[in-house]
Parts: structure tokens; sequence; C-alpha cells
């Protein structure tokens, strides 16, 4: 057997990559929901003369968080009202949301959801005797539009056959923005402030993971939506079950990292989502909680979340904890409370409601309800659904646990955390809530680095836009970075940094690696460097211990937030070590860099608010309970790039929609 | 795991101007192996089983075995992916098979209107393109505190 001593990867990485630079006007980088809504709107605003660019690590047809397909559709205000949308939103978020952020979203995400039917999506319907009909039979009904009727399973959420949802958005998009304006399999890794201009953005670079070519590219504007962050603490499954990660795995936190780094402020990024999911395979639970209108079982078999005991820790969160609908956290909290004295597991009770249920239909509609409930796993979480094959679970036969996962950030699910955004230019938004432009302009949703915008994940304080709301926000988003590119025509972007010093920066882990590989007989172990591999290991061993991770119950204290930052430091200096052999294990390298800051914000932020605002996500031991007379406001955080100094301080909420 | 490719069934997408695996994979994950023509999975403990090459493979050489570290052996699930439906037959560890047929799309596939031709007209309104074109008017909060 020859040693192991050479790289692995197919496609080898060499020192010296092509270089191909670009300019633009506007640059969209990501290719999920959110980049997807850009796509889409942006050429509708630009000028003949104006450029775009998109830019996606994946290819744009299965990239991001609904890659493998959605069973419903989260965001769908129909006959709501946005003002309700506001209030169930920021009830779900214990009080501190940017309410004029999520009213907004709630005047455009069903544009839309109408688009995505037109394009094609399966989208179900109800008939005028109240009967469900999937997306192909409920064409008959007429489409959402003009007026039929989804089939609601909670109050905001429609049910659709979404095995190809991403597909379809993504066909609109590349249609929309044409094949010349899009590259995909190229990783932005790092974005660049102008050279002249304070506080403007003025282009990224990235690589290709299909070939050793960097890209330079210049603009005037930017929009970043690379999603939230996965695999950032220890899953509980630490073999292959670690690639099944409830949040798309390839989501490295690079939309917090790279604006953070050029010192775009974040927010609330202490607020993170452990959703209750199926043990192991982490199928959804959604729709067995509101359309099978299943209940969860504590190993007593009790009801745990109706006892007076649940009823009386809720109170202790009044008035989030006795609203009608339970907070997302909460929920998971009174299951932790259940397992930590001793009455776990915590199992969904399917038979009993497929049985009930099966009370009042026939055997052809039980059988449709069957292929229902198989489909909810099937459209968006197949894994689950093999889980379920090879235990021999049959639902209306045998109970599933469930259990919170391990911690993800993320700012367009049931998380606020993201970045700090303008809200639009409208009378009734508070002053403190618009961000002025170096023109005196307000640009919806740019950060507060001048021509850099976010969208999705990217977007702090306003969960619950899930993958129709990031559409939309994307939307928005391009909308404006068209008129910033309109209102900056004469700005001509430069970068500080020449060619040469960006492609040494960006494969430094190439250099690294063929300076020291021939060291050792084993490509992977050696003094002088470390594999990415390594480090993903470090990070989430040090965030399972000390960050609140499933390890301790999600409970952190200030003294184990102080020994990770001093872990993360260290992290931080080793990362100057990585090594790539290949272009993937390039990818990995940058992955594992981006994650690490991304970490590092949360924990400060978890360090700063001293108080426990999401008890069932995290837990500050030092500082139980709510303090709202000390923090009923947002923490925000910047990330001085000229310093290297963090800046972690209180900004004010402002609310806006009455109770 | 993670997908995994049938060696007998996997001819590297010859002929094909890019390999389906590699091109579809969100997570970088398939490659393809030049001398042998044939493709692998680079890191299957970084697989999500979204089981995107396992729908695009145009030979159906992947599948996916549950990951070895709570998916007893013995049962699959595979999708056909069509035009306008996806069958599933998902076979249980204790040999009982089940079979679903889900609608995926509505439309023919590359007929998405993309609305080229719309062009907006007030870059200073909230509304977004289409928004405007139908008239829509722009909701303001009921009432504020």
């Amino acid at each position: 057997m020859a040693l192991p001593n050479k790289p692995l990867g197919e496609l080898k990485a060499v020192r010296d990559p092509e270089v191909e630079e670009r300019e633009v006007d506007i640059l969209i980088v990501g290719g999920g929901m959110a980049a997807c809504g850009s796509a889409f709107e942006a050429k509708k605003w630009m000028d003949e003369g104006q450029s775009v660019l998109l830019v996606d690590k994946a290819a744009m047809e299965r990239s991001g968080a609904v890659a493998q397909g959605l069973s419903a559709i989260n965001t769908y205000i129909g006959g709501n009202s946005p003002d309700d949308y506001v209030r169930m939103v920021r009830n779900d978020l214990m009080g501190i949301v940017r309410e004029d952020l999520i009213f907004d979203l709630g005047c455009h995400v069903d544009d839309s959801v109408h688009l995505f039917e037109e394009w094609g999506l399966p989208i179900w319907k109800k008939t005028e005797d109240g009967k469900n009909l999937d997306g192909k039979k409920g064409q008959k009904m007429g489409t959402l539009k003009s007026g039929a009727q989804p089939v609601r399973t909670g109050k905001w959420q429609i049910m659709i056959n979404g095995e190809s949802y991403k597909r379809v958005v993504a066909e609109a998009a590349k249609l929309a923005l044409g094949e010349d304006n899009i590259l995909e399999r190229v990783f932005i890794v790092e974005l660049l402030l102008d050279a002249n201009k304070e506080n403007q953005i003025a282009g990224a670079v990235g690589f290709s993971v299909r070939e050793n070519k960097v890209f330079i590219i210049k603009c005037k504007t930017m929009m970043v939506a690379c999603g939230g962050a996965v695999n950032i603490y220890q899953p509980r499954s630490v073999g292959e079950g670690k690639g099944r990660a409830w949040y798309p795995v390839w989501n490295s936190g690079s939309t917090y990292t790279m604006l953070m780094r050029v010192g775009a402020e974040l927010s609330m990024m202490e607020n993170r989502f452990t959703p209750a999911r199926f043990k192991d395979g982490y199928g959804p639970v959604g729709a067995w909680f509101l359309l099978f209108k299943a209940k969860t079982l504590n190993g007593l078999g009790e009801n745990f979340a109706a006892s007076d005991a649940a009823k009386a820790e809720l109170e202790k969160y009044a008035p989030y904890g006795t609203a009608a609908i339970t907070p997302t956290c909460l929920r998971n909290h009174l299951m932790l409370f259940e397992m930590k004295e001793g009455r776990g597991p915590i199992i969904m009770d399917t038979v009993t409601a497929l049985a009930d249920l099966g009370k009042t239909m026939d055997k052809k509609e039980l059988k449709h309800l069957e292929a229902e409930a198989w489909e909810d796993f099937l459209d968006m979480t197949c894994g689950q659904a093999n889980l379920w094959c090879a235990t021999d679970t049959e639902p209306e036969k045998k109970n599933s646990e469930v259990m919170p996962t391990e911690p993800y950030l993320l700012g367009s699910h049931s998380g606020c955390c993201g970045l700090w955004v303008s809200g639009p230019d409208y009378d009734w938004v508070p002053d403190s809530y618009k961000i002025k432009a170096d023109n005196g302009k307000v640009y919806n949703r740019m950060t507060t680095v001048n021509g850099l915008f976010t969208s999705g994940d990217g977007v702090g304080c306003s969960g619950h836009k899930f993958s129709s709301g990031s559409h939309a926000e994307g939307r928005i988003a391009a909308k404006q970075m068209v008129r910033y590119a309109k209102d900056h025509a004469d700005f001509a972007p430069a970068l500080a940094q020449s060619s040469q010093e960006l492609v040494d920066m960006v494969y430094k882990p190439v250099r690294t690696f063929l300076d020291n590989q021939g060291f050792s007989t084993h490509v992977d172990f050696n003094p002088n460097y470390l594999k990415p591999n390594g480090m993903m290991y470090r990070l989430m061993k040090a965030t399972h211990e000390y960050g609140g991770g499933t390890a301790t119950y999600y409970l952190t204290t200030s003294k184990n937030l102080e020994i990770i930052m001093d872990l993360l430091a260290t992290m931080r200096e080793d990362c100057d070590k990585l090594a790539a052999g290949d272009l993937h294990e390039l990818m990995r390298c940058w992955e594992i860099e981006h994650r690490i800051w991304t970490v590092e914000s949360h924990l400060r932020h978890i360090q700063f608010r001293k108080e426990t605002r999401y008890p069932g996500f995290y837990y500050q031991a030092d500082y139980p309970g709510q303090d709202d007379e000390n923090w009923f406001c947002f923490v925000n955080s910047k990330y001085d790039p000229k310093s290297g100094e963090w800046d972690v301080f209180k900004k004010d909420y402002v609310q806006i929609i009455p109770q | 795991m993670p997908s995994f490719v049938i060696d007998e069934k996997c001819d590297g997408c010859k002929g094909g101007d890019k390999t389906a695996c590699m091109y579809i994979c969100p997570n970088d994950l398939m490659v393809l192996e030049p001398n042998e023509m044939k493709a692998y999975n680079q890191e299957p403990d970084q697989c999500w089983e979204c089981f995107s090459c396992v729908k695009i493979c145009p030979t159906q050489a992947i599948e996916v075995r549950g990951y070895a570290d709570f998916v007893p052996l013995g049962s699959s699930i595979m999708p056909m992916l069509g035009t306008e439906d996806v069958m599933w037959t998902c076979k249980f560890r204790n040999g009982t098979i089940k079979r679903f047929k889900f609608p995926i799309r509505t439309t023919p596939e590359g007929s998405a209107n993309a609305y080229a031709d719309l062009k907006g007209n007030d870059l200073e309104s909230g509304l977004l393109s289409t928004q405007e074109a139908d008239g829509y008017t722009l909701p303001t909060p009921q009432a504020t505190v």
C-alpha cells in the first residue's frame, strides 16, 4: 500500500491559481431563496447600462435551505393582517423584534407565494365543502391569487407538494437574471471595503471549487444571503449522522462572518434555535401538531404540556408564556424540564392522533392521510422516512421520540439573529430603525455599511420569514440595490488590496499545505498544519461543553463563557495554519473560519445579555429568568476591521404595533 | 450515509457535458474519478441525505444507505423523479413496502414566467415590480403605539 501522503481530493489545488477580475454594479452573493428573490427582481428596476452578477457556492437548482424541498410554506398572510403577523412573531420571540421589518415583510410575502404558484409549485386547496385537495387536483379550485383557499395547518402555514420547490424558484430566478450573469460553484469568502470611501462596500473575493481560480469582483452595491450557521455545536449524532443536521449542513455562518468582518453591525446574535424534532432523523413535527393534532407525552405517558405544573411554569414568562400560542423556546423549555426531572423521553403520540382522525374518515381518506404523513418527510427530510422504514415504524402503529436538537443560528426560521439593517423609509417607522446612507437617503434592508445589503437568514430581529418571506425580502433588497447603484452612479469602487494580496489570502491554506506536506508520511497528520476537519471537531467540542450545547442541556455560565472565549481566540490563531490539498478542502477551510467567527459573535452576545431571554434555547445560569427592566432591548455588536476590537452594546427596542 | 454509487451502474455521465451528481450536490460531495470514470461521495459524513444526486442520476446508479450511527440496516427509500410527479418506494426492514406518488410541479419544466419584459416605474416606492403592475396598495399599520 502506498503511503497516505498525497492529497485525496479529485481536484488538486495548485500554488498559483488563475485570477479573474470582474466589475458589476450589483453583486448578489448566495443562491438560496433570498438570492433567488433578488435575482428575479433586480433587472425589473435596472437601467440598460447597469450590470448584475449572482455568485453561488453550489448550483441554484438545489442550493440553500430548500434544496431538498419543503412540505409547507410557513408564511402566507392571506386573509390575516400584517399587524397580526407582527404580533405572532413578537410573541414567539419573547417581545424583542423589529416590528417595522416584520410588518414590511408581511406586505410583500404573498406576492412571492403567488409567483411560486404561477411558476408551477403545487399548492393544496380547500374545496367548498372543506375537503383537502393536493396541489395537482387543487388546480381546479383556481389560484390563491384568484381567491382559492389554501389548506391551512396553522394560522400562517399552507400545505404544498414541495419536492421541487427550489427547482421551480431557481428556474424563474435564472431566467430573469440570465445565465451569463450567474457564477455557480464559486465560494465568496471575504468582502472588501472601498480604498477611498469610508465604510463603503466595494467588492468581494472568492474562489472556484471546480478549477484553480480566484475571483475578484468589484461592485457598487451588494446583497449577501448565504444562510445561517450549522455544525457549529457538536450534533447529537457524531458519526456519519452529523450530516443529518436539521438545517442545511452547508450553511457555515458565511453571511454573519463576512459582513461582521467589514464592520457591519450585528443584532441579537445571542438568539439561537434548537428545534424539537423527531429524534435523530430530524423530521418536521409541525404537521403532526397542526394537521394531525398529535400530542407529545412524557415517559410516563402524560400530556405534560397540559399539566398544572407546565401552566405554572409558563406563567413565569407572561405575557409570552400565557399567550394562545406558546413560544417555541418555551415549548422546548417544558420538554427539557420533563427530561431533567427524570420523566423523559418525550414521545409524539402518532398512534392516538391517527386513530382519532380515522374515526371520522372512510378507508380511502385514511389512506390519503397516511400518504400525507409520509409526504411530510419525503418532501423535506427524506432521511427521516428512511429511519422510520429501518425501525419498522408505521406511525399508526408505533410512536416516535421527539428531541430538541443541537443549536443553530439563523434569522429566517424561529430564530432572529443576524445583521442590523435599515427598515423602510415610511413615516410610521421610527428614525432609530432607519439607517442613513452617505447621501442621507434610507435604503430598506441596508446594513450599517454603505451599499451592503442582506436578507433571509442575514436580517436580524425578524424571524418567521421562512422560505417565502426570504424570497420576498431578497426582492425588497434587490430594488433597493438598484436604487443605491443609480444614486451612486459616479462611484467607482477601488480595492485597498492588490490582486496578489487577495490571492495570497484566499489560497493561504493551499500554500501552507504545499510548503509542509512532505514532512510527514500521512497527509492529515503534520505538526505544521491542521486540516479543517480537525478544527471543526475542536469548535464543536468547545461549544458543546462551554457554550450551552446539548451536553449541559443548553446551560452556560459566565465562567464557562470566559473559558470558551480563550479557546476561540486560540482557534482563530490556529486558523492561520489551516491546510488544503484540494479545492473541496479549501472550501472547508474557509467554512470553518466562518463558523468560528460566527460562534464568537453568538457567545459574545450571550456574555453581554445578563438575563435568560430564551429559556429552552439557552440558559445563562448566573442570570436566570428575564429581566425586562434592564434587558428589554436589542443587543448589537460591531467588530472594527481596523482595530480588531469588538464593541457590544444595547440598542433601544421601539414598539410600533399595539398589543 | 450517505449516498453511495453502484459501481456497475455508474458510467461517469459519459457523453454528458457535466456529471449530474457533481453538478447538483449542494455540499460539493459528489466527485468523478476520471480514470475509472465513476463517481463517489467524497465526504459521507457531511451528506444531508437530500437525495438530489439520487433524483438526478440518469442511470439510477445512486442510492442512500442510512447513517451508520443510528439507522439499522435493511431499509431503503427510492425516488423516481418525473416531470410532474415523484414516485417513492419505501422498503421497511421487515419487508413491508409502501409506494407513494406526489405532484412536484404543475407547469412544464423551463416554462416559469420570469416576467422578463416587466419594467418597474417608481423606484422610490415600496412596491415590488409585480405588485406595482397589479396596482397593489401597500398596507399601513391599523394602529400604532
